[in-house]
């Protein structure tokens, strides 16, 4: 799985998903850039990724809609190859207490952490399966581990996605296949940084590395989950927190 | 196609798919308990008689299929090729 192995980052624009792009990038692999809404910011991923070396390709992917992503997948086949990597980075978080929380926000929620992820998988299976040769990393997070007052439908999401980790990896662990899941704590990104200075803080208060992460150290984690030297990490729920939920 | 020549296609596609001799994938063989093919070789197999005929097989229609005899005839179905 040298230099030809292609790998699909959705939500790939900004945040960890373009940190992950760039890691992976670097270990070699052809890289595309999933985005649902930025172009402009996964094009210029897709430029970095290629001035470092590497070779990478914007692609349009609403991880919501079956139709874009078979739209999606078809394309990274036909341009770079069949993905071989998958890393289910695109997320959505909207915080508010449950008995004022609208149904439609509640479904986008599900729809873009949870469900995404399995149709993603799903599509990119059967040529893993074939291949006998696969990686599927799953970015989870802390939310997983612990409930927070003002999350249910996100904390539910990723604890679903932990699960449906673990059940893949059970699945198609006797064909090559690793499903792994990286849980990050209170990282430096577009999504955590609508939080309130108090919610930062208590945060900061919880976290032992006392700073928040840097995306760079949760892509570090899923280069390494995707990998040759990966191949006994299957199921893994991994926190990537700088110690939150020690 | 006619349903001999449609069956040596499968039959052959399930032999290379479960790594088993050709001469073993009879119509009355059983997948599980004759092929020791367990549910996720089967989802393969599948994969590959759809990729190879060009057909969609959703999972309600592969729950039934015990035998090489009902993938063949799911597969004619699929086709339209007559007994």
């Amino acid at each position: 799985m040298a230099e030809s192995t292609v790998a699909l980052v959705t939500g790939a624009s900004r945040g960890i998903g373009k940190a992950a792009v760039l890691a992976l990038g670097r270990t070699g692999l052809r890289v595309a850039v999933g985005y649902r809404s930025d172009a402009e910011g996964a094009e210029e991923i897709a430029a970095k990724a290629a001035a470092d070396g590497g070779e990478a390709l914007a692609v349009h992917v609403d991880v919501q809609l079956e139709e874009s992503i078979d739209e999606a997948f078809g394309r990274i086949e036909r341009e770079l190859g069949p993905v071989r990597v998958l890393v289910n980075n695109a997320g959505f978080t909207k915080d508010g207490l449950a008995v004022k929380y609208g149904t439609a926000t509640w479904d986008k929620t599900i729809d873009t952490n949870l469900r995404g992820p399995f149709l993603c998988s799903r599509r990119a299976l059967p040529g893993m399966l074939k291949a006998r040769w696969g990686r599927i990393v799953n970015v989870a997070s802390v939310a997983a581990i612990r409930g927070n007052a003002g999350q249910t439908a996100y904390t539910a999401s990723k604890a679903g996605l932990a699960m449906l980790t673990r059940s893949l990896a059970r699945e198609v662990g006797g064909r090559g296949i690793t499903v792994n899941a990286v849980c990050p704590g209170f990282v430096e990104t577009k999504m955590t940084e609508v939080q309130t200075e108090e919610i930062r803080r208590r945060y900061l208060d919880m976290t032992p590395a006392g700073r928040f992460g840097a995306p760079e150290e949760v892509a570090a984690v899923i280069a390494f989950l995707a990998g040759a030297e990966a191949s006994y990490v299957n199921g893994a729920v991994i926190a990537v927190d700088g110690g939150l939920s020690a | 196609m006619d349903m001999n020549e449609l069956q040596t296609k499968v039959c052959k596609i399930l032999a290379d798919n479960l790594s088993i001799p050709e001469d073993q994938v009879t119509p009355k063989a059983r997948f599980q308990e004759d092929l020791d093919a367990d549910s996720l070789d089967l989802v393969e197999a599948v994969l590959a008689l759809e990729e190879e005929f060009g057909v969609t097989i959703p999972e309600e229609e592969m729950e039934g299929v015990r035998t090489v005899g009902q993938a063949i005839q799911l597969v004619a179905d699929k086709l339209g090729v007559a007994a």
